[in-house]
């Protein structure tokens, strides 16, 4: 019987003939925690009696939650951090060089066919690049630390198909976000999704990497897209070498299909507070909102800040709203510079943040205090997320967030286009 | 862990995330459990963490412990005496968390019929929850045999140090 691509990395990672459903020890390709989880995983690994970890190469430590430390509480996790990966020879990305899942992708340590780890449910952006990547708890995180081994249970996949070029202003955001309201918060649970179709074939690394991202808001334990030229050119842009195509078998046994047409496909937003509460721009034009955040692991890349500064360029955001926004890595950043979009942004008003999570986490730049909105690109917007639990946080694309923030209320980017 | 739990429902809904249960803000600000754990599911019920009772039992519906990977979630949960997790599904990582510190998580199909307040008693080897209150049997989907061995020892750390090896 044929495989799908999940099958195919976990079958290879245990040496066993795995199906759906299958519980296997496999070995895995890379491991990252970041300031958020590690330290609960560097405490459980000193512990269990951890000496040396398994493949010192292949472990990611990364500071990006709260990155430069807001509180001394947070200085204390991030010298921990320091001291073990210069203890132990981990790769250490400091503060300020970006987001843990866009500097994985940026790494070379994730490629077609590897099985990769994160303490961080937002390790399935991996699958982007034709890898099975899915999140773990801090404790386990520990013991592949160790041994480079965990148990998975092989998950069946759900298919969704994406047809139909996309409309101007129409983002692979909109798309994924259409796709959480259909599926539901659970509707995946378990599973792997892959996403095919001709839409997605024509999508760029960066938009491929947005629908992987949000894989887990449907509950899913990855997002998975075939290995095509698309992604073996990326890795060679990265000096990568182990770029292979893969996908999965015609006669692969899928547990669903959904299928999109994204021929009229409006602006989608997420509306409080929960993910798969989304609803088309139409119904919710119009809400003021005080903060607009540009940046997050799903849409903090280039061509995020490319189509924003193009809404921002020559224009100034709404007076009493604050736009922020934070590159995804420090190479983001740098490219950025070099094309001119931060300094569209400065311009614009908008507050640029050191590559990083920025106040996705809800720790630190751009608090959101009792009864504020915020309209945001990340990618969850539940009740306390951003700071106050009476805050409300609306989720959609970088094209609605400029759009919104040139406004200061949630306004259809297609508008710009006839002005 | 011992096999068998009896202790007080607390009934929440479906789709719990794990910024209810203890928000990213406070994980994110503070590292002591103790001080951690005083704003377990704040959100949901006022003083939670100071009104459960060791070995009283979170009984929720679908997709329990959906959003964030953090493990605190879980340890907090464990930390304010709760003895088990009842769910009709949660999300995944919680699941793996749960059972890697030592927190029993439980499927079951007929949560719905469990009220708040219902004295429950679970058997995790025999796979049984009994509701005392309504003097009802409900069945639970089994708990692999590996994971229960975890359990057993109180978590991954505690498997470790009895053991002196990785379970795998
Ligand atoms: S950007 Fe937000 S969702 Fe992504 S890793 Fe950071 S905190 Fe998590």
């Amino acid at each position: 019987m044929g495989k799908t691509v999940a099958e195919k990395i976990l079958s290879l990672a245990s040496g066993k003939d795995a199906y759906a459903g299958d519980i296997v020890i496999a070995r895995v390709d890379a491991a990252m925690a970041h300031d958020g989880t590690a330290l609960l995983a560097i405490e459980a690994f000193n512990e269990m009696g951890g000496r040396s970890l398994w493949d010192p190469s292949k472990v990611v430590l990364v500071i990006d939650h709260v990155a430069p430390s807001a509180t001394e509480s947070f200085s204390k996790v991030h010298k921990a951090m320091r001291e073990f990966a210069c203890i132990h020879g981990a790769n250490l990305y400091d503060a300020g060089s970006g987001i843990c899942h866009q500097l994985m992708v940026e790494s070379g340590l994730v490629y077609p066919g590897a099985l990769v780890v994160g303490a961080d449910s937002h390790t399935c952006t991996y699958g982007a690049l034709g890898a099975f990547a899915t999140g773990i708890g801090s404790t386990e995180m520990a013991a592949v630390f160790m041994s480079g081994k965990l148990w998975f249970r092989v998950p069946e996949t759900l298919l969704v198909e994406v047809s139909g070029s996309l409309p101007p202003m129409i983002l692979p955001k909109d798309v994924i976000l259409k796709v959480v309201g259909m599926v539901g918060a659970d509707g995946a649970t378990y599973k792997a999704v892959e996403f095919c179709g001709p839409t997605v074939k024509a999508m760029s690394i960066d938009g491929r990497l947005t629908l992987c991202n949000m894989a887990v808001e449907m509950g899913a334990k990855t997002g998975i897209i075939e290995a095509d030229k698309k992604v073996i050119d990326y890795l060679t842009s990265l000096g990568v070498k182990y770029g292979i195509e893969l996908r999965s078998d015609e006669d692969a046994e899928f547990s669903g299909k959904i299928s999109l047409d994204v021929s009229d496909l409006e602006p989608q937003v997420a509306c409080p507070h929960s993910v798969d509460n989304v609803r088309p721009v139409s119904e919710v034009e119009g809400i003021e909102v005080n903060q607009v955040f540009l940046g997050s692991c799903t849409n903090g890349r280039l061509e995020d800040l490319r189509v924003a500064a193009e809404i921002l360029r020559g224009k100034s955001v709404k007076r009493g709203v604050r736009m922020i926004v934070a590159p995804a890595s420090r190479s983001i950043y740098l490219q950025a510079l070099k094309e001119g979009l931060i300094e569209v942004f400065v311009r614009a008003g908008c507050i640029v943040c050191n590559p990083g999570c920025g106040p996705c986490a809800g720790a630190h730049q751009g608090i959101l205090a009792p009864n504020e909105v915020c309209l945001s690109t990340s990618n969850r917007n539940f009740k306390g997320r951003m700071g106050s639990v009476d805050a409300e946080i609306y989720l959609a694309s970088p094209a609605t967030a400029a759009a919104t923030a040139l406004e200061g209320k949630i306004t259809d980017p297609r508008r710009l286009l006839k002005s | 862990m011992s096999a068998k739990i009896v202790g007080r429902v607390w009934k929440f809904g479906d789709d719990i995330n794990t910024d209810l249960i203890i928000a990213g803000k406070y994980k994110l600000s503070i590292t002591n459990i103790d001080e951690l754990a005083k704003h377990a599911m704040e959100a949901l019920i006022p003083n939670f963490a100071e009104r459960v009772k060791r070995g009283d039992i979170i009984v929720a519906g679908r997709n329990f412990g959906c959003g964030s990977s953090r493990e605190q979630a879980p340890l907090v949960l464990k930390h304010i005496g709760i003895g088990a997790v009842i769910a009709e599904s949660f999300a995944r990582i919680f699941y793996r968390n749960a059972i890697n510190i030592g927190l029993p998580a439980i499927e079951c199909r007929d949560t719905s019929r469990i009220l708040d307040g219902d004295i429950l008693e679970v058997n995790l080897l025999e796979g049984y929850v009994k509701n005392l209150t309504r003097n009802e049997i409900y069945s639970i989907k089994p708990i692999p045999p590996a994971l229960l061995e975890i359990l057993a020892s109180g978590g991954l750390v505690n498997y470790v140090k009895k053991y002196g090896r990785l379970p795998w």
